[in-house]
């Protein structure tokens, strides 16, 4: 069912706050979101104030910069720093983004940080992301062929058909889209969601596939595709740019395709 | 405890293998219903300033009665299918939301009878 108010002991407390050391004349204030699953305790939020001379550009560089020379206890992920891994995604100040490639400066004052919205959270930053790839899993991202392959040779392209396949192959799976669909808050058990149909659209699109029958047949479902009710809010927050409400649409048109003609 | 696999979970009962025509319909009731409500302010520009009987008259013209008609049943068939959407979307317990989907599609299949017999009934009694 969906829910409207947060459960008892998912309820925000008051946390501690982290001053500006001495002397520091450009500071910037960051809430963050913990909690702890040994505690026992409700989540709360830290307050920590930065020294923006003493600290790198960019979000996750602040983050760093709290887990390195602040509080250890700090938790999140990371890796690449550079938008590919899609590791670091949280929602700041409101919107699902990628740490990494959001510059501090692009808000104004306080930034409030907080795990992706509506998942189980592991700890801290970190949300539970068993299902969402196990739906990945579940769509079957990879070449499905009978033909078998050239010898000695790949599998050939034309420019053009490669070209359907700008705007998906990017996709870096972080799930920032997913997690700002209210679609996907309320019917994630089912509703794949529209990271992992964007990626079911990038094997349907792709010419060297020959299972596109197969897969529309697994799409094919009030729940696991159809609760997308173009909301858009996947396009909009999009870390790069990409638009899998679109990809969505074109998956239904080649639903629709197949049954008239 | 519960053993079950991620992707086991994930892949639950499978695909239902069907959706497609519910969102098609919802489409082309939505495109039908554009011009039928068009026509149908029409008809009820001219009941708040027209007598009782010449507005029945009009509505016992065939082209009238027969867009009356289709604004029912489009109008009725795309709540019908909107209304389940809702359901569907925010009822979780599997036996709440099976009864409701039924309680709605029966409840606008009733009323779009009704409207049509009052349609029939208004032009055969008067018309």
């Amino acid at each position: 069912m969906a829910e409207f108010t947060l459960p008892k002991n998912s309820v925000l407390t008051e946390g501690k706050t982290f001053k500006a050391p001495q002397g520091a004349s450009n500071i910037r204030r960051f809430e963050v979101y913990r909690w702890n699953p040994d505690s026992g305790e409700n989540p709360r939020v830290d307050v920590y104030e930065l020294d923006r001379d003493d600290c790198g550009p960019m979000v996750l560089d602040a983050i760093l910069k709290i887990k390195n020379d602040v509080d250890s206890t700090l938790t999140f992920r990371r890796s690449c720093r550079e938008g590919v891994c899609g590791s670091c995604a949280m929602n700041i100040n409101g919107k699902n983004t990628l740490a990494c490639t959001k510059s501090i400066d692009a808000y104004a004052n306080t930034i409030k940080i907080f795990p992706l919205p509506h998942m189980a959270v592991v700890k801290d930053l970190v949300p539970d992301m068993t299902h969402f790839f196990a739906q990945y899993a579940s769509i079957k991202p990879w070449i499905a062929t009978q033909t078998p392959a050239p010898a000695d040779a790949e599998r050939l392209q034309s420019h053009a058909d490669r070209a359907k396949l700008d705007g998906l192959y990017e996709c870096v799976l972080c799930a920032c889209c997913s997690t700002s669909c209210p679609s996907y808050w309320w019917n994630s058990e089912r509703y794949l969601g529209p990271a992992v149909l964007l990626q079911a659209y990038r094997w349907l699109a792709d010419s060297r596939d020959e299972n596109t029958g197969a897969r529309l047949d697994d799409l094919e479902d009030p729940f696991k595709l159809y609760r997308c009710h173009t909301i858009m809010n996947c396009t909009d927050t999009c870390p790069k740019g990409l638009n899998p409400a679109k990809a969505i649409a074109e998956t239904k048109q080649m639903l629709v395709k197949r049954q008239l003609g | 405890m519960d053993f079950k696999t991620p992707l086991s979970k994930a892949r639950g009962l499978g695909s239902a293998k069907s959706g497609t025509s519910h969102w098609w319909m919802q489409r082309v009731t939505a495109a039908a219903l554009i011009p039928l409500s068009f026509w149908l302010i029409t008809f009820l520009d001219q009941c708040l300033t027209a007598p009782y009987q010449q507005t029945v008259n009009w509505l016992a013209a065939p082209v009238n009665t027969v867009c009356m008609a289709a604004w029912i049943v489009a109008a009725f068939y795309h709540a019908a299918l909107g209304v389940q959407v809702v359901i569907e979307d925010y009822v979780a317990a599997e036996g709440a939301k099976i009864v409701s989907v039924w309680a709605v599609k029966l409840a606008f299949g009733f009323l779009a009878l009704a409207a049509l017999l009052a349609v029939f009934r208004t032009i055969v009694t008067l018309g």
